[in-house]
């Protein structure tokens, strides 16, 4: 073997994070933002997305088994921290408590979209721009996606920090350095596009 | 003629099976006390805050100049040495506990062994005996041993495992400061030799892959070596490892 279980597992849940969910987040909130445009543009988005052809091999080998590897051992790493930072109060001990909570968070946010979204339209139901429009006339949904969302994109954005150090691509301080500044712009960027999009339903 | 006290809270406990307790102390003061100077003082007199007499409190040490490692605790809610706690520069009630993740053997004296046992897994050392003599190993470059110099400034004092999440009873993680070793063995010209053989080691189970870079313990080693460095260093000597163990290299 390359190495020992916990060694490969932890790469593969660093690599899976960036590649392939990573960039499906990227692509998912993107086409969303078609929402800003109206119902009609999100609505042609949509319906070329589920047209892809080999759909559900693309969604088990891009989206389903690389999240529930990344799920399922992302929870075995988050219980096994003894967090401390209330005796050590330092930034990156911070970004790794927030990185685990995040994490947390947009693991139930999944599950319950997917539940709403991905297997209600597998049950019959349509997904469209009326579909998410009415789950948005819930205020408390309204919050319960701003916060899902933003979790996820935190997650993603911090992880790929990780991800830079995990695979020694970023070694020197003054590069994890640059590297945060960087992945915290691609926090903000996804989060004005994610925002955007989930006011432009309601 | 009244003398300023100096009030210390110890978390002490008598033998590695019975439960931690408080005890308070109110020791005279001196110019230039340090935590140790000041725990030898209760040796002197081991009488409580209250007036009652009590058993002395329990500690190591060794070289009183922070390079030997072994009076480590927790003062004030940070690991440190207390032969370089002063005690004019701490906020009182000095609060005094032994470093937790270790197994404590009495009060604040606490065994590092498996810091020992991590050095001798990652094989920190440079094998240089043979069966005859092997003559003069490669140079070193003077700026690159200037440079690992720092790195072998580690004295195992376990206050960067004290500070990291994931060393506790949960993982089998290491521990930073055996990685760092690692890195400095493998960057000796004749340690280089042995290259393989450390990053093998620390690609098994409870070995780097476990640091979730909190960087809590650079931000904590007392010497200031630049342990996140190290292990990233060798995050990404292992991504190269790993290849090469997977799909063979003709080296």
């Amino acid at each position: 073997m390359a190495g020992s279980k916990d060694f490969v597992n932890r790469r593969i849940h660093s690599l899976l994070g960036v590649i392939p969910i990573g960039l499906f987040v990227v692509q998912h909130l993107v086409v969303n933002h078609f929402a800003t445009k109206g119902a009609e543009s999100f609505n042609a988005a949509a319906h070329f997305m589920e047209s892809l052809p080999f759909r559900i091999l693309l969604e088990t080998f891009v989206i389903y088994l690389p999240i529930l590897f990344h799920a399922v051992y992302g929870l075995y790493i988050t219980f096994q921290a003894n967090n401390n930072v209330s005796r050590y109060g330092y930034f990156r001990n911070t970004m790794f408590l927030v990185q685990r909570v995040t994490g947390v968070i947009t693991l139930i946010f999944i599950a319950w979209h997917v539940w709403e979204t991905r297997v209600q339209a597998a049950l019959g139901a349509e997904v469209n721009f009326s579909m998410m429009a009415d789950i948005f006339s819930s205020p408390f949904m309204i919050a319960f996606y701003l916060i899902g969302v933003l979790s996820a994109v935190f997650h993603f954005a911090n992880g790929l920090w990780s991800f830079f150090v995990s695979w020694g691509l970023t070694v020197s301080p003054r590069s994890q350095k640059v590297s945060t500044y960087v992945t915290m712009g691609v926090f903000v960027a996804l989060a004005i596009v994610s925002v955007r999009t989930i006011f432009a339903f309601i | 003629m009244s003398t300023k006290m100096v009030k210390f809270i110890i978390t002490r406990q008598d033998n590695p099976e019975t439960a931690p307790y408080l005890e308070e102390f109110e020791i005279p003061h001196r110019p230039n006390m340090n935590v140790i100077s000041a725990l030898m003082e209760i040796r002197r007199n081991p009488v409580n805050a209250k007036g009652e007499a009590t058993t002395p409190v329990t500690w190591e040490m060794g070289c009183l100049e922070e390079v030997c490692g072994a009076c480590s605790m927790v003062i004030n809610g940070k690991p440190r040495q207390s032969c370089t706690a002063l005690v004019d520069q701490l906020e009182q009630p000095i609060r005094l506990e032994p470093m937790k993740t270790f197994p404590v053997v009495r009060d604040l004296a606490i065994d590092r062994s498996r810091m020992f046992d991590a050095l001798k897994r990652v094989k920190a050392w440079i094998p240089i005996d043979g069966t005859y003599d092997l003559g003069p190993g490669p140079r070193m470059p003077e700026t690159k041993r200037q440079w690992a110099y720092e790195l072998s400034k580690c004295m195992t004092c376990g206050v960067c495992l004290e500070a990291c999440p994931n060393v506790n009873s949960k993982s089998d993680f290491i521990g930073p400061a055996p990685l760092s070793q690692v890195r400095l063995f493998n960057a000796h010209p004749t340690g280089a030799m042995n290259k393989e053989e450390r990053l093998n080691a620390i690609m098994d189970d409870g070995g780097l892959a476990e640091c979730g870079n909190s960087q809590n313990c650079v931000q904590s080693c007392p010497k200031g070596i630049p342990l996140t460095t190290s292990i990233a260093a060798l995050n990404r000597d292992t991504t190269f490892q790993a290849f090469k163990n997977f799909f063979g290299s003709d080296r």
